[in-house]
């Protein structure tokens, strides 16, 4: 029921929206739940596990009553708080929980079976069999027990994520963070101001406060513009601080447009990160619901809800509002209510010496000891002191147990909160969050004139800590009447009390988990799941401690509280991970052939973050083994050309880096000629291959380094990392150089007549030799030309700067093709390499060492280098060792697959009796046999012997016999050419 | 978590890679014997308090740092460049 002249709410802008389907009016301002309460809908939502009825209870981001799914289809988004979701025009809303109807929910006989789905019933009940639990029952609670469903179709909407910086960031904007943003941006430093609300003024704007002798609301205004008008302040509406971390960073949620019908190319959510040199927490208190018989039904709400409905949105929360409380602040609701002409029922208060009103009755030392109305309250009973009882019509009542301090953000680097008697709650314990500064509420202190008074005082002391004078301004006037109360948790009874309502907790079963011996208060919150899940223990904890404590003969200090966590408010995994959806999941690193390659048809395969071209279909092919078999024969008879830019390249530069490449390779690099390129095999301290590559020497002092693809960024912080930490005496400076240089393998018997018709100087075989490297023109550009070889071939790579990649490729395919050649992709270069038993990281694959590779002799012996010692232990060399070995089918069988084991031929296949493993396989075009490279134990002992290759995956039996891993030209007369 | 650069100032977490505790810097002689040996290599405290290790501040200068740290509270007491703590050492 709307209340006239009542509210912020803009009545000269209707708005309709739906929820089930119906139509309901509301006003620009208002939230889903102060609009359904406006239009009387009392029943919004189904609790968890009874599926009892449930409304609307407080009236922030701590309800644990009214969750709605809000949207259709795709961009459905569940278990939203129609307290924070705000009406925009053709808003579509949902109740969840619930079938075939929120009226009508079959599964609200869960209620009527309540003595038997207690806390621990799941454990106790579906014990066995153990096979029916996950098929089963789990299925079935699942589909009885949750709250609101994803849509399960890919998520169309766009998040977005960004980093913030301040020398003071303000957390809440009610008075207390209202003033010490003030304060602190009046002298001048960056501040941002942070509150979840869309206005900013928190409790101001839900109550009849005077600051400074205007209205809360129109001070809080006044304060917003002044704030607005400053260079330095940055005010986040609608942004939820979510934790506290690490050196001065907070995380933040921002809802960017949740709250527009069109929300116009901006993101749905903003997930920031905020760095701040000082932060002052200003989050307020949140008033703590009482546990009662049949506590909650629709209609029973905090006190203070119901007083920010009528003040904030112009709602009266039912027609016959009846309050019930233990302490002061909640007579203010029944005067607000009064004030505005609402029919105030009484107010019921446990306490004897309780304030008199005129103009409605106070029952003292009463307690509310039941409720009735299923769908909707109707009447209350409560209870005198002696034991007389009484009951009132009524369709709303509100509850207050006094105020929990929103302490948990201090609380998000391990800190405790510290238990304070005088208010019967737990307040902030100082320095628990390096750099914050706790006022206000939320620091236990009550009035508006102390909230004022210590966010002032907070922001001159994050001022002193800055460094920056404060500039003095007065306190305004405001009331600072004391906080009275007395404790009051449970109402004694029969019957079920709830502690929290989200997860469907009562006080039976918090004195049941007691009772069967979880007595720790974190025992207790896993075995009842009371301040799980969204509600994270904002209504509950303290209730639930309180009762915890008193069935376990403790006291609340004693008891201690469960640990709160970040994020503060659920966080979609969408905006934490803005930009990661499909290709945004990962960076994409494409070669300056990519284009030529994709044009040619060539599908690609990742390679880290590389994508490499896998084969080029040629026409008629339909295979990718034909493409892979041509490509290969076209190497080995005539020329092909292939991308190699994605390995690693490093440029070395001083007059110790033949000393540096002495001491992280394994073998010499001081003693490598000018114009010559040596292949290096590197280890990492353990004694393990790190990696291998060759190493042009270029001039005196530069050389250039590459590695594989795959280890590139790993092999430079490594050498790096030697550098700096190892050896800084040693003149040497390095860079990646990766993506500055465009290279591309030329080989085959044809290679040099190809590069003969594109270099501006002519090569030939003394100018050339296998191993040279130095500086060429191509067509006009300066190169680099290496003879080396993967392939096994008479091969040069040749690269140019980048921006003349693409061109080059295109130049040095159309030049193989039209010499019966061609590019080749990654299936024929694993090819090649297999034939010629040439390791890539398949090998190499970090258990082996340089013995196990067979190459032990690289491993210098006149000079240290890293991993040297560790590989001299005894057990990395020998027989036992699994050594590289090649292998050859010769049975029936005639297929090969990597990772299949090796075993003896009349050996039983199991893992007792495992001889080695493979590692590379691939079909040879030029030998017409599967080839194989895997490591057998004392391998190359056992050249010639047959074994057994075993996939039990896959189920191949193949049997092989052993040779050198080196299957094509063995004498290597094809690469010197 | 924030790290201060010698070189590039304080930045965020994210641009730097861990290695581990910063007795990787005394890497012994190759004839220092086999516990010395697997010191180096395998053996690591896992302190409940102030500790030093060596991050890479990766996404940055590539500068290797010596971040002496509260494993317990998480402060960050000093970063320096790892250069110039071998330098100290020499």
């Amino acid at each position: 029921m709307r209340v006239n002249g009542k509210g912020l709410v803009d009545r000269s802008t209707p708005l309709s929206f739906t929820f089930d389907g119906q139509a309901v009016d509301a006003f620009q301002g208002d939230t889903v739940a102060s609009a359904l309460l406006a239009a009387e809908v009392k029943l919004v939502a189904r609790s968890f596990k009874y599926h009892r009825p449930r409304g609307v209870i407080g009236a922030g981001s701590e309800d644990p009553g009214a969750l709605i799914t809000v949207g259709s289809g795709a961009k459905s988004d569940p278990n939203v708080r129609a307290t924070v979701q705000e009406v925009y025009g053709g808003l579509e809303t949902r109740s969840q929980n619930c079938w075939p109807s929120l009226n009508f929910d079959i599964l609200s006989l869960n209620d009527l079976a309540s003595p038997f789905l207690s806390a621990g019933f799941y454990y106790k009940t579906f014990m066995w069999p153990k096979a029916f639990w996950e098929k089963l029952y789990e299925p079935v609670i699942r589909r009885a027990a949750g709250i609101g469903g994803l849509s399960g179709e890919h998520n169309p909407d766009t998040y977005e994520k960004a980093y913030a910086f301040c020398d003071l960031l303000v957390i809440g904007a009610g008075p207390a963070g209202l003033m010490a943003a003030l304060t602190a941006g009046r002298a001048g430093v960056d501040v941002i101001l942070c509150d979840e609300d869309s206005i900013l003024g928190g409790r101001l704007n839900g109550e009849t406060y005077e600051i400074g002798g205007v209205d809360g609301q129109g001070w809080a205004a006044a304060t917003v513009a002044e704030l607005a008008a400053m260079d330095n302040v940055r005010l986040m509406t609608r942004t939820t601080v979510t934790g506290a971390y690490d050196q001065g960073t907070f995380g933040a949620l921002e809802r960017v447009s949740q709250h527009l019908s069109t929300p116009g190319g901006q993101p749905v959510e903003c997930f920031w990160r905020i760095v701040a040199k000082r932060s002052i927490l200003a989050a307020g208190a949140i008033e703590r619901p009482v546990a009662f018989r049949n506590n909650d039904r629709p209609g029973i709400m905090t006190a203070s809800a119901v007083r920010t409905y009528l003040n904030r949105y112009g709602v009266a929360s039912g027609q016959k509002v009846t309050i019930f409380a233990n302490n002061d602040d909640a007579h203010r609701t029944a005067r607000d209510l009064v004030a505005a002409g609402v029919h105030v029922a009484g107010v019921i208060d446990t306490r004897q010496d309780a304030p008199d009103s005129d103009d409605y009755e106070v029952h003292k030392g009463a307690e509310v000891c039941n409720t009735e109305g299923r769908k909707a309250l109707e009447a209350v009973t409560f209870r005198f002191a002696d034991g007389r009882e009484d009951k009132l019509h009524t369709d709303c009542l509100a509850m207050s147990g006094g105020w929990n301090p929103s302490v948990h953000m201090t609380c998000h680097m391990n800190g405790r909160p510290t238990w304070d008697q005088d208010i019967l709650s737990f307040v902030p314990t100082e320095g628990t969050i390096p750099g914050m500064i706790t006022a206000g509420a939320c620091n236990g202190v009550f009035s508006t004139h102390a909230a004022l008074a210590q966010g002032m005082a907070a922001a001159e002391s994050a001022l002193g800590d800055l460094g920056v004078k404060s500039t003095k301004s007065d306190l305004p006037e405001a009331e600072d009447a004391p906080y009275r109360l007395k404790a009051l948790w449970a109402v004694e009874g029969k019957g079920r009390a709830w502690l929290d309502f989200q997860n469907d907790v009562t006080v039976k079963d918090v004195k049941l988990a007691a009772a069967e011996n979880f007595r720790s208060v974190e025992h207790m919150k896993r075995y009842t799941t009371q301040g799980m899940a969204p509600d994270q223990g904002k209504n509950s904890n303290v209730a639930a401690l309180a009762v915890l404590a008193d069935a376990t003969g403790r006291g609340i200090p004693e008891t201690g509280t469960t640990t709160f966590r970040p994020p503060y408010v659920p966080v979609s995994i969408a905006a934490m991970g803005a930009g990661a959806q499909g290709t945004g999941f990962a960076p994409q690193r494409f070669v300056t052939s990519h284009k030529a390659s994709v044009d040619a048809g060539a599908p690609m395969i990742e390679a880290g973050l590389w994508y490499r071209p896998s084969y080029y279909p040629a026409p008629g092919e339909t295979t990718w083994r034909q493409s892979c078999d041509r490509e290969v024969n076209m190497v080995r008879n005539a020329v092909g050309i292939c991308d190699v830019s994605t390995l690693g390249k490093i440029d070395l530069q001083g007059s110790g880096v033949g000393e540096f490449l002495d001491f992280v390779y394994t073998n010499m690099f001081s003693t490598l000629k000018v114009g010559k390129t040596r292949y290096g095999l590197m280890l990492r301290e353990d004694g393990t291959v790190m990696d291998d590559g060759t190493t042009a020497r270029l001039g005196e002092s530069h050389f250039v380094m590459t590695t594989t693809t795959a280890a590139a960024g790993a092999v430079m912080g490594h050498l790096e990392f030697v550098r700096q930490c190892l050896r800084p005496d040693l003149d040497v400076q390095m860079i990646s150089v990766t993506e500055q240089w465009a290279q591309f393998a030329v080989a085959g018997p044809k290679s040099r007549e190809l590069l003969n018709g594109l270099l501006d100087e002519q090569i030939d075989d003394d100018s050339w030799p296998f191993m040279a490297c130095g500086e060429v023109s191509v067509q006009g550009t300066k190169g680099r030309l290496f003879r080396i070889s993967f392939s096994g071939e008479h091969a040069y790579e040749v690269a140019v700067p980048s921006r003349y990649g693409d061109s080059l490729y295109r130049m040095l395919v159309s030049r193989a093709e039209a010499m019966g050649g061609g590019a080749y992709g990654m299936e024929a270069l694993n090819v090649l390499r297999i034939e010629k038993g040439h390791i890539t990281h398949s090998e190499i694959h970090g258990r082996t060492n340089a013995f196990d590779i067979g190459f032990g002799k690289m491993v210098s012996a006149k000079k240290d280098c890293i991993g040297k010692t560790q590989s001299e232990r005894p057990g990395l060399s020998g027989d036992d060792r699994e050594q590289l070995v090649g292998l050859k089918p010769v049975g029936v069988v005639k297929q090969l697959s990597a990772g299949a084991h090796l075993f003896e031929l009349d050996a039983d296949p199991k893992r007792e009796n495992e001889q080695g493993y493979t590692t590379s396989v691939g079909f040879s075009p030029t030998l017409e046999s599967y080839l194989g490279l895997g490591f057998l134990k004392n391998g190359r002992a056992r050249h010639g012997e047959e074994v057994m290759m075993v996939d039990h995956l896959r189920g191949i039996t193949t049997r092989c016999v052993v040779s050198d891993p080196v299957f094509f030209d063995p004498e290597g007369g094809r690469v010197r050419g | 978590m924030r790290l201060t650069c010698p070189i590039c100032g304080e930045r965020d977490r994210r641009e730097f890679v861990y290695k581990g505790h910063a007795l990787a810097l005394d890497r012994p002689d190759p004839d220092a014997g086999d516990d010395a040996w697997e010191s180096y290599v395998y053996l690591r405290e896992n302190p409940a308090g102030v500790t030093r290790d060596l991050w890479q501040h990766d996404g940055g200068c590539s500068a290797w740092l010596v971040v002496t740290r509260n494993t317990v509270t998480h402060e960050v007491l000093k970063t320096e460049l790892a250069t110039a703590v071998k330098e100290a050492q020499s």
